[in-house]
């Protein structure tokens, strides 16, 4: 049976005055009034400009949805002289390598922000953590580059082929050894997308309540122990959070996956193969697509993407509520 | 103190303002990335000769250069593929004339391993290899033609271009000339589905792809081939002989063409019938309005194409360009003068 050791929420009696206990609004004059409808502007404009940008991409792809429909995404053809154009590569694409770019990229993190917190004198912490959020500083054209010069010829000369010996029976690891492909780009993704994980992860396990990993190291848990019974269960929808950040960059990142992903719109079972993302076609071809049809293609690939988007945040949001849905005490 | 700061600054504000209204006619462009560098030459050029005109031009691309030339965002566009006709009738009843600029090639460039020697592609041979139907190096069909080459007994990469270009027009539309499979099922464009090969972006992504990838094959630009030592094969022509790209090479396909050059000047020169033309060249070209509506602007147009067709033409080489055959230059002489104000 694991024990999880979950803190007591005290209740906070809420500061403010309001009518309900007091029976009459407290208010300081006009000054409160445009403070209060400012930020509502400010709030609502945000959700105005998403809902601008959706009805735009909507507006603007009307060409394409209504020559392909549904089976847009379903189809999985690009063919630019035919005008006959389907989605699923790129959505593929955009998945796969999302999801392969998290799953390298969250043991790593949370791994880092676990020794950064737990095991790292705090000055050496300090010093690692500012040098981690760099590498989210760095623009990703330069991360692109860096893929190109340098990951490529290491995965081409060194990694895939030592992948193609061990687990080439497996349908994942076939196929020649390029360099670029879809294993390199989830490499270079996982890179860009690691600070998100471990700064959001540090500051998270460094606010666990002394109280909770005093009373598991009461109980006789070792320090690995500590933090598997205290401080992760009480970080969970934290590290959630930041996953959903960093997937959201990763299901739109552009050009440093372009550079390193091959650019083939296929769709293949092996991770040594090249393929293509959304967000990569859109880069390549939007400037130079002439006929109506194909910019209204591109735009509806846009939209396919912002949906995507949107849903994997809603579901991460979905999963998040059912996990701990005393989320908003944290 | 602080009064002399605020004079010092009232000074500068005046002196900034009034440089503000220094009067440069300024004339916007877009369009085609493949002669972006000779085009920056020559705007420079010609704003030093005549500071009063100050031509701007973004390198968006062929597709945005058509796209903004016909929706009259810009003074003159730019392509790498002349227009379509139904490309000109999206102009809405007014006549966009085409002028020709430079001529520029693409090569086969490769990356095999210990072999340095120039490869003599035959047409069969280079259609079959972007199909994807020869997949080796020591295929009986390119051996044949290098019998002093020793090719190994690897498997052909291919790369292609993963965004659109022009480059990639005149690679395909060589290709299609050359080819009824490659025309029926790929086509030509200046982005296409390719039956095999890795996209790179831009004509340095495919350069960068080639020196890294080994016995791989791609097409770029002449002037990226020579600027990144990669070696180029020749190719087949027409006439059956394998001739190398070189600048006198593309001139003798404009060259080869010239007698039968349309009067509106949208010819695609691959695979021309010349005994030295190389088979993928092609022109790029102006795109400019018949009537112009700022007369200052059209008359700077006017003056600047007589200035392109003269001493334009004699910084195209430093680049990497060819210049126009002097056949093609009378044609588009007489051609300016079509160009009335409203």
């Amino acid at each position: 049976m694991s024990a999880t050791l979950t803190a007591p929420v005290p209740s906070t009696p809420s500061a403010r005055p309001t009518s309900a206990s007091q029976g009459k609004k407290t208010s300081t004059g006009w000054g409160d009034w445009i403070f209060e409808n400012l930020t509502l502007i400010f709030a609502l404009s945000i959700l105005a400009i998403a809902a601008a940008i959706a009805w735009q991409l909507f507006k603007n792809s009307a060409l394409a949805r209504h020559a392909f429909g549904w089976s847009f995404l379903t189809k999985q053809i690009w063919d630019p002289v035919a005008e006959d154009f389907g989605a699923l590569p790129f959505i593929f694409g955009t998945l796969v390598s999302s999801a392969l770019a998290l799953m390298i990229a969250i043991p790593l993190g949370v791994g880092v922000a676990i020794f950064l917190s737990e095991l790292a004198p705090r000055r050496i912490s300090d010093a690692c953590a500012f040098l981690i959020e760099l590498l989210a500083a760095i623009p990703s054209v330069v991360y692109g580059l860096i893929g190109i010069f340098v990951l490529v010829p290491v995965m081409r000369t060194h990694v895939q082929p030592f992948l193609i010996k061990t687990l080439g029976f497996l349908p994942f690891f076939r196929g020649p050894a390029y360099g670029v492909g879809m294993l390199t780009a989830a490499v270079v993704l996982a890179i860009m997308i690691v600070p998100f994980i471990v700064s959001i992860s540090r500051e998270i396990f460094l606010s666990v309540p002394a109280p909770l990993k005093e009373a598991a190291m009461a109980l006789g848990a070792t320090h690995w122990e500590v933090v598997r019974l205290a401080v992760l269960p009480y970080s969970r929808s934290g590290i959630a959070g930041a996953v959903f950040l960093a997937l959201g960059r990763a299901l739109g990142e552009t050009m440093a996956v372009t550079m390193v992903i091959g650019n083939v719109p296929r769709i293949a079972a092996s991770l040594l193969a090249p393929g293509y993302t959304m967000a990569a076609v859109l880069a390549n071809e939007f400037t130079e697509a002439t006929s109506d049809l194909y910019v209204h293609t591109l735009i509806e690939i846009g939209l396919v993407l912002f949906v995507i988007t949107i849903l994997a945040n809603a579901i991460g949001r979905l999963i998040l509520y059912k996990m701990a849905p005393d989320a908003e005490a944290h | 103190m602080r009064r002399f700061f605020i004079g010092l600054m009232s000074v500068g504000l005046i002196a900034s303002s009034s440089l503000a209204w220094a009067d440069a006619l300024l004339v916007n462009g877009a369009g085609a990335t493949f002669p972006y560098p000779i085009y920056s030459k020559w705007f420079d050029e010609y704003h030093k000769n005549h500071p009063e005109i100050q031509f701007n031009y973004q390198s968006i691309g062929s597709g945005g250069g058509i796209r903004q030339i016909t929706a009259k965002t810009v003074d003159f566009g730019a392509s790498d593929g002349p227009m379509t006709d139904a490309q000109l009738q999206t102009a809405e009843g007014w006549t966009i004339l085409h002028f020709p600029t430079v001529l520029g090639g693409d090569v086969p460039a490769y990356n095999i391993e210990g072999v340095t020697d120039k490869i003599n592609f035959t047409q069969r041979a280079i259609s079959e290899i972007f199909l994807g139907k020869i997949t080796k190096w020591n295929d009986p069909e390119i051996q044949s033609s290098n019998p002093d080459i020793k090719l190994p007994d690897a498997a052909i990469v291919v790369v292609h271009r993963s965004d659109g270009s022009g480059t990639t027009y005149c690679w395909t539309d060589f290709l299609s000339k050359i080819s009824p499979e490659w025309k029926s099922k790929v086509g030509k464009g200046t982005s296409v589905n390719w039956p095999v090969g890795l996209g790179g972006k831009g004509n340095e992504g495919v350069a960068g792809l080639i020196k890294q990838t080994p016995n791989s094959i791609g097409y770029v630009e002449l002037i990226y081939a020579t600027q990144n030592n990669i070696t180029y094969g020749r190719l087949q022509n027409k006439a059956g002989k394998f001739v190398n790209c070189t600048l006198a090479s593309v001139s003798e396909a404009a060259a080869s063409v010239a007698d039968k050059m349309p009067a509106d000047f949208r010819v695609s020169i691959t695979n021309p019938p010349g005994a030295d033309a190389y088979p993928a060249s092609t022109f790029t070209w102006l795109l400019i309005y018949k009537t112009q509506v700022n007369k200052d602007k059209g008359q700077a147009l006017i003056d600047f194409l007589k200035w392109m067709l003269t001493d334009g033409q004699k910084f195209t080489q430093d680049l990497g360009y060819a210049p126009l055959p002097p056949q093609v230059v009378e044609m588009e002489k007489s051609a300016i003068e079509k160009i009335k104000f409203q």
